[in-house]
């Protein structure tokens, strides 16, 4: 890895997206509409509010980032970028990094929005701090680009590609404890939960709804998060090969 | 005069395709070398094993003294895919940039690459913008800075209109008297005179590896593209 590489991949890819108002003006809008549409759908229930749409503020950056390095990683593949890369000094890990860095500051300027109005505008009710719903919402994102460079590998097109969200993203959104808590799931169901990473990031914001203060909890389930997005952006790099058949 | 490039019983498979059929080649330092070849006879395959992206079945490939794809050789190696790959969403100055901070240049390096292609004025647009023969340029940009020891071009003149081709081989000459080798591959039998060396394949065979002056005078004919037509044929009756 070289930080001059690294800096240059991060970059480029923050100037792709910054090429890309309408890419930009929705991650920012569309999960602060989302919010908007579950404070008006729980308007007498408020305490139902606070429960779902502080899930949501985790969920969003995940599914969205998902996506979005899915379909960018698949485009270096597809159009020869990739190839051309790898013949040059940049390592894999540079390029991985990139993008997980890369997408996590836009990540960061998403949760931060949502966050904030859901906070101040929609009046969500959090026992501890907004910022540790900030920072769960970022590595919850950060852990959708890692499964997302790695789940590239595996798709051809772009079709394909978008296939994977309901494979990857929505058992962990089904099983994360929203819809039916983890406590009262059948056992085959809770260990299937209990090694989605999700569930994790899910019961970090349930942890910050509840306390005042940050719980051993929470920053267990974040540091489970961290290294499922190590071992992802390890199985990504070993999906990247210089010589390709 | 010394190989920048030796191929030693070179076989490649795609899939079940047998691509490379046991080829062995080499190519001078600081010259300028056409690869030609019909579609489908391996060009971009044999461009692709020096690079070191290809995987090979068997044989061996030297690149100025080190192996094919071994690190020293990436900031050495300037390689242009067939397909411009360069980012649609970026401006030309923008891609140009990114490859130059890659390849360890400046951003003044990375603005003569691209006035260098003739972008000079178009530096601030869309690479998605641009026109066919404009994208694979900003490509080839990406590709020449630096002046790099070796120059790997995959159909590099494709789409453009003849004055501009006239001025990217001059460019090309240059930079193979600065000391550049460059391996140039072409479909256009009019661009084999332009070479010093041809290295003509079919089939994933080599049929000729010579001087334009001298494939000329072996087929009997001063014209390449008969020239070529008649190697071919000899070999047929041979095999």
């Amino acid at each position: 890895m070289s930080s001059r590489i690294l800096g240059a991949t991060i970059v480029r890819i923050l100037r792709q997206l910054l090429h890309d108002p309408r890419t930009i003006g929705m991650l920012v809008v569309v999960p602060v509409l989302l919010l908007a549409l579950l404070r008006f759908m729980y308007d007498d229930q408020p305490a139902v509010f606070d429960r779902v749409a502080l899930v949501m503020l985790g969920v969003f950056p995940f599914v969205i980032m998902f996506l979005v390095t899915s379909i960018a990683m698949l485009r270096e593949r597809t159009n020869g970028t990739l190839e051309r890369l790898l013949t040059t000094r940049l390592g894999k890990l540079d390029l991985l990094f990139g993008y997980g860095i890369a997408f996590g500051v836009a990540a960061a300027v998403q949760a931060t929005v949502a966050a904030a109005m859901a906070h101040w505008l929609l009046g969500l009710d959090t026992a501890g701090s907004i910022w540790l719903v900030i920072l769960i919402a970022v590595v919850n994102a950060v852990l959708g680009v890692a499964l997302g460079l790695f789940c590239s590998a595996f798709a051809r097109t772009e079709f394909q590609a978008v296939q994977f969200m309901p494979v990857v993203a929505v058992p962990q959104i089904l099983l994360c404890g929203l819809f039916v808590g983890r406590e009262q799931m059948a056992g085959w169901l809770k260990a299937i939960s209990d090694v989605l990473p999700l569930s994790y990031a899910v019961e970090a914001l349930q942890q910050v709804g509840a306390n005042a203060e940050p719980t051993g909890t929470l920053w267990r389930d974040l540091g489970i998060v961290s290294g499922c997005v190590v071992v992802a952006l390890v199985l990504a790099a070993a999906t990247l090969r210089r010589r390709t058949a | 005069m010394t190989s920048a490039i030796e191929v030693r019983d070179l076989v490649v498979e795609r899939g079940k395709r047998r691509v490379l059929r046991g080829l062995t080649c080499a190519i001078p330092r600081g010259s300028v070398t056409g690869l030609l070849g019909p579609s489908g006879s391996g060009k971009t395959t044999l461009m692709r094993a020096i690079v070191g992206v290809q995987r090979v079945r068997s044989g061996s490939i030297t690149v100025l003294g080190e192996p094919a794809g071994a690190p020293p050789l990436r900031r050495k190696v300037g390689y242009l895919t067939q397909a411009p790959s360069v980012y649609a969403d970026l401006t030309v100055r923008e891609n140009a940039r990114y490859f130059a901070a890659l390849y360890g240049y400046d951003a003044a390096t990375a603005e003569r690459a691209v006035a260098d292609v003739g972008l000079a004025g178009a530096g601030g647009q869309l690479v998605g913008t641009l026109s066919g023969g404009q994208r694979s340029r900003a490509s080839l940009a990406c590709a020449i800075m630096g002046e790099p020891e070796l120059l790997v071009l995959d159909e590099p003149t494709v789409g453009q209109d003849p004055v501009l081709r006239d001025e990217l081989w001059k460019q090309f000459h240059d930079l193979a008297g600065k000391g550049t080798t460059l391996l140039i591959s072409s479909h256009v039998m009019d661009e084999a005179g332009r070479c010093e060396r041809l290295l003509l394949i079919r089939e994933g065979a080599l049929i000729a590896d010579d001087t334009p002056a001298a494939v000329r005078e072996k087929a009997g004919t001063d014209d390449l593209d008969e020239a070529f037509l008649r190697l071919i044929r000899a070999q047929e009756v041979a095999a």
